[in-house]
Formats: structure tokens, sequence, C-alpha cells
């Protein structure tokens, strides 16, 4: 069983649901990555979404851009990232660490490569936004031969039929973006998140994460009653950017314990 | 006969192009391929696309002789396709009618498009104003500053221009905003994307809506010399009016095609946009896989030509097939070969030529140098330099 399904089983039993906080790697600077990460545990984060910055961020709003920004403007670059998790591995075994980039910076090291390190450094799982799964069938078999979960968007405006071929490539959980638009739009609409989400689970076990559209603890109590996971990226990376260096540890915590909070309310 | 196939039917041409985009955009992507597929040979949507082509953007475009400029080479005679004499002055004109035509038939009111020195910009604003659309174009911030006057032209056509300020604030930034808005608002929304770049099935779709280019030049040149050219050449910056006028040639194996990038300051200098010429790595941008100029941990690198339209770090997949095939040349000339080139068309030919014509002007001036009078050069003049007017003055240390 890899982490990321037996943490989503753990959670289950307790009646559960992940939260999983994004952020990117190097923002706002590489030497708080690690700490922040641990810091997002310590407060009640289940798996850590960790962006792998890049110059063209085509699917990111505005607050996920700038994230990307200032992290290449320390030349953070994949090899960082993995050297990132590796140290983050090194006081924490236990919490899944989920990969979010473009797939340029992964061609530039070598898919087989990149998997490779994945592996070693402790990475559990790689969401590649700009491989749908008709283009990336190669680094799909990569990815599962050592155990690494091949994550997948499914979108609002994604055909029932599209649906089964992606359930079938993906593991360990589907992300479900449930908005048309970039990262860090307006609020989801969660009476067709709901509907969305019922279709989606008639065809496939896997857990469902939902994101793109959470920016509030309310509204995030709302998606843990439907979905599995709840992602939390722009409003995550705005603490971030909206932070000095003194507060940002204390600032992310706290926004991700009101996050925590309100998920277990329901 | 036709021999030459591509792409197959996701969009491939080899490795490249593809269709690399969020999951967000496929549908909106399966949407267009349908319907493109649909009207790509239905007679009514081709002769609704002749008859704007022919009376509101003035084609055929002739071909000229341009016996001065080959007399003072003194080598093969070169020819030029008209295309600056276009509506709007340059080749993009061809592939917004063709885009906004289509995006009519799909009920989409509104349309929005990248733009690097403004021309595509420019063209979608007409072609927009024309049919009643609704036009939003993203423009880096950069680009907006250095190319005013075609800012103020998509204003006075109704367009709406929004200056894109992230990443490094030119042609490709302005393309990733593009796509952002064409996420959020798919239901009502068309992409007109400038260049045979982008996912699958734009490359081919601007291909075909170009190839009228190399279509018409076939048939003029067959009449006026009675024979096709040795070369063909055109300058390359996603590539679109290359591919329009090698298109229809390249099953003619006699005729040579060449496509040229902008060595900008020069390839040793990093500073460029040709990265077929320097042999980039092979990567994925913008929905899809293309050789791309790009550092060591994969990030696009900011790019330079003195020509605003050829500066993009990428190349449309098709020109990497046909180079790895090798039934295309790939060159580069320098920003003050192409300076010279542009000052040499205005004097010798009394056609002044964009910046980026400029630069297949300059290789063909060197190669008819090294060629006899009996062969003959067909260069693609892509669009009219009055919009460069500020910016080789600027050069020239002259203030307008
Ligand atoms: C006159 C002219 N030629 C060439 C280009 C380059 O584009 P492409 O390589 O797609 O033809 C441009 C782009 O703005 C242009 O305005």
């Amino acid at each position: 069983m890899s982490r990321i399904q037996s943490t989503f089983a753990a959670l289950a039993q307790q009646k559960k649901k992940a939260l999983i906080p994004y952020i990117t790697a190097g923002d706002p600077h590489p030497k708080h990555t690690v700490n922040l990460m641990h810091a997002l545990v310590d407060s009640g984060a289940n798996m850590i979404e960790l962006g792998i910055p890049f110059s063209d961020p085509m699917a990111d709003g505005p607050v996920i851009q700038r994230a990307s920004e200032r992290a290449l403007a320390h030349h953070v670059g994949l090899s960082d990232v993995l050297q990132m998790v590796r140290t983050f591995r090194e006081k924490d075994t236990m919490t899944p660490v989920i990969l979010m980039g473009y797939a340029n910076p992964v061609e530039a090291m070598g898919i087989e490569n990149f998997a490779d390190q994945a592996k070693t450094a402790g990475v559990d799982g790689v969401l590649t936004v700009d491989y749908p799964p008709e283009e990336c069938g190669e680094f799909v078999a990569l990815l599962k031969s050592r155990e690494l979960d091949p994550i997948f968007l499914l979108s609002p405006t994604t055909e029932a039929s599209r649906i089964d071929t992606i359930v079938q490539q993906a593991s360990g959980f589907v992300y479900y973006v449930s908005l048309k638009g970039v990262t860090g739009s307006q609020n989801l609409d969660i009476a067709q998140v709901t509907e969305r989400l019922l279709g989606i689970r008639g065809k496939t076990s896997l857990p469902i994460g939902v994101g793109f559209g959470v920016r509030d603890a309310e509204t995030a109590r709302q998606v843990a009653e439907i979905a599995d996971a709840i992602v939390v990226g722009s409003r995550m990376v705005q603490e971030i950017e909206n932070s000095s260096e003194q507060e940002l540890l204390g600032n992310l915590a706290a926004l991700t314990s009101e996050l925590r909070a309100a998920i277990d309310s329901n | 006969m036709q021999v030459y196939d591509m792409p197959d039917e996701r969009g491939h041409f080899g490795p490249y192009g593809g269709v690399f985009v969020a999951e967000t955009l496929i549908e909106a992507l399966e949407e267009l391929r349908v319907m493109y597929e649909r009207y790509r040979h239905d007679p009514e949507f081709l002769a609704e696309f002749a008859y704007d082509l022919k009376h509101f953007v003035g084609r055929p475009s002739p071909i000229y002789y341009a016996q001065r400029l080959s007399e003072k080479i003194g080598g093969a005679r070169i020819y030029f396709k008209r295309e600056d004499l276009n509506h709007t002055g340059a080749h993009k004109v061809n592939n917004t009618v063709g885009q906004a035509l289509l995006a009519k038939r799909m009920g989409k009111p509104r349309v929005i498009a990248e733009t690097g020195a403004g021309q595509h910009g420019v063209a979608t604003a007409t072609i927009a104003a024309r049919l009643g659309l609704e036009c939003v174009v993203y423009m880096g911030s950069e680009d907006v500053k250095r190319q005013a006057p075609n800012v103020y032209r998509m204003k006075l056509l109704g367009a709406t221009v929004v200056p894109v300020e992230s990443g490094s604030k030119t042609l490709k930034d302005a393309l990733n905003e593009a796509m952002r808005d064409w996420v959020t608002n798919v239901a009502d929304t068309f992409y007109i994307i400038g260049t045979v770049a982008g996912p699958h099935p734009y490359p081919m779709m601007v291909r075909d809506f170009q190839s009228v280019i190399g279509i018409e030049a076939k048939q003029q040149m067959q009449e006026m010399i009675g024979r096709q050219p040795d070369a063909v050449i055109a300058c390359v910056g996603g590539g679109s009016n290359a591919m329009g006028i090698f298109y229809p040639y390249i099953d003619e194996e006699s005729v040579k095609l060449i496509g040229v990038e902008a060595a900008g300051y020069g390839i040793e200098t990093g500073k460029h946009a040709a990265p077929l010429t320097a042999n980039s790595p092979v990567g994925v941008l913008h929905g899809n896989r293309t050789y791309l100029m790009q550092d060591k941990n994969g990030q696009i690198v900011e790019t330079h030509s003195v020509s605003a339209g050829l500066d993009y770090p990428g190349v449309g997949p098709e020109h990497a097939w046909l180079k790895d095939i090798h039934r295309a040349e790939y060159v580069a000339v320098t920003d003050d070969e192409a300076m010279n080139a542009f000052h040499t068309m205005c004097r010798t030919e009394g056609i002044i030529p964009a910046l980026e014509s400029s630069h297949a002007i300059a290789y063909a001036m060197k190669l008819a140098a090294t060629m006899s009078p009996e062969k003959v050069l067909l260069v693609n003049l892509s669009g009219r330099g009055d919009k460069d007017i500020n910016t080789v003055a600027r050069l020239s240390g002259i203030e307008l």
C-alpha cells in the first residue's frame, strides 16, 4: 500500500477528511520550504502538495504565478525541490508528499531520471498539470513501476467517457478541479461540485480530492462533506505572500489549524 | 499526388505537437477539433472564407520580381510573395479571418488573442469588428510599450488590450494569459491563436488557413516564369507565414524550403530566438512538444530579437518535424543583417518590409549571391514595415 493509500485508509477509519495544503517549493525563499512543510503537518495537514516552480505556469492564477516567480528568483530547480523532499523525510516519514508541476522541467531532467530521483527522495505522488493521460503513457508507467502515484485532474467539463480513461490511469486519488478557470479563481459552486462528485464516484473507488476554488474555512467545511480530500492552494500562497519572515510559520500554521477545525466540525 | 500527410489525428508531427494542456482545456479543444473537422472541407465555409480573403483582405496577393535587388546582388533572381499588401499589412489576417468565421459558426460571441508585435492583435481586432464580435487582446506590457501604434490601432478597432505583467512580459506570457482567459470563459469565447503553435488542432488549422499563400504562389510562379522556384524562403517566429508558403510545396521535392529564424545578437551569445538553428532541447510549452529555448532546469529563457514578431522561445511543431526529416532547412540571421536588408529593400525596391520579413530577405540576399541568375528564389514578404519605423529610427539614433 502506498503512503497516500494508507493515509486515506487511516483517515477513513477515523471518519476524517484529508487536508492537503499546497505551497510552491522555494517560496518565499528556499530556506523556508522544509520548515513550512513541517509546520503545515504539525497544524493539521495530512499530505503536502509541493509545487515545482515554472516560468510559464499556464494553469495558475496570479497568486501562484507570483509564487513561482519568487522561487525562480532564487533559481529553485527541480533537483532543489527533490532535495527539499529528501530533507523533509529526515524528520517525517509518514506524511505523503505530492509534487505538482508542469511537464517541461520534468522532461528537462529526463522522465526516467526524475522518476528514480523522486522515488529515492521520498515523493509519493506526481501531478503534471499539462500531461493529459493521452500524452504521458510512458511517464505513468515509469511512476507506477516505482510505486509513485500518478495524480490526474478531472474538470467540470470532463466528459463521462473520458473520466473512465483517466481513472484507469490514476492511482492514489483523483483531483477534481472545482471550477472553470485557473487556480485561485472565485469560490466554487458547492451544489455543482456535489453533483459532479456523485458522477465520478460511480466510476471509481479512488478517493477524490477537490481543489482550485477553496478560499476559506467555510468552503473547506462544505467541501469536506462531499470530498475525501480538500486541497487549498492560492489561499495558502496568499498567506505566504502577506507574511513577514518572522510571521511566516505562525501564520501558515494558524491558517492550517483553522481549515483543519472547519473540516473536522462536520 | 499528395504524399505528405501530417499531423496524425491527435496532432502529432512525429514526436512533436500533441495536446499538452490542463484537463480544464481538453473539452474546449475537443469541441474545436470536431468543429474544424466539420468545416475544413465544407464548401459553404470555404466559399465564405474565399470571399472574405478576396474582398476584405484583397487576395490574391501578387508576386513581384525584385529586379533591381536581384541585379544589384548579381546572383539568383529574387521574387516576393506580397503578403505585405494584405489588409492590415501582414499575412496574419488570413488566419484570423478563417478562425473568426469558425468562431461565428460555433456561436461564440467573444474572441481573444495574444500578440507580440501587435500584427496578430490588429488582424484579430479587425475581423472581430467586421463580424461584430467582442475582442480582447493580451499583450506583454513590454510589447505594449514597444508597439504603441499597434496598441492604438487595436483600440480604434474596438478591442480591449490587456497588458500582461507576468513573467518576461512578452509574447509567451501573453499566450499564457490568453490560455488562462480561455479556460475561465470557454463557454462563450473562441481563442484565435496567431501562429502554428499551441495545442492541436491549432498548428494544423493555422497552417491550413495560411496555406492560401503557397497555393497562390505555385500558380502564380507557373504563370509568371513557367516553373517553380529553386527555393522558398520565409522567416520563422512561431512559423505561420513559413508553413503557409511551405505547405503546398512539401511534396515538390525539387523546391528547397528554407526557414529563417532570428539570431538576435548572434546564436553564440545565447540572446536570440532561433531554437531550430541553435538545436535547442525538445520540450513542452503552450500545449505542444517542440524545440524550446530553456535552461538546464527546464525554465523557458528570455529571447531576443529586434523583431517582436520573431521574439518567441519555441517554434511550431511542424517545423520541428520538417527539420528532423530534412525537408526544410533552418538558418538564422542577426539583428544587424536584418536591419541591413531592411534598408536595402527600402532603397532598392521602394518597399518598406516588416523587420520579421527582413530576416528572410537578408538570407535570400546572402544565398542569391552564391547562385547563378538562372536560379530563382521566392521569398515570403510576410508584412510591411510601417509598424517598425519607430524601432528602426530608434536604432538609428533618431527621435521621431
Ligand atoms: C510581418 C510578420 N511576419 C512574421 C511574423 C512571425 O510570425 P510567424 O512565424 O507565425 O509567421 C510576424 C508576427 O508578428 C509578423 O508580424
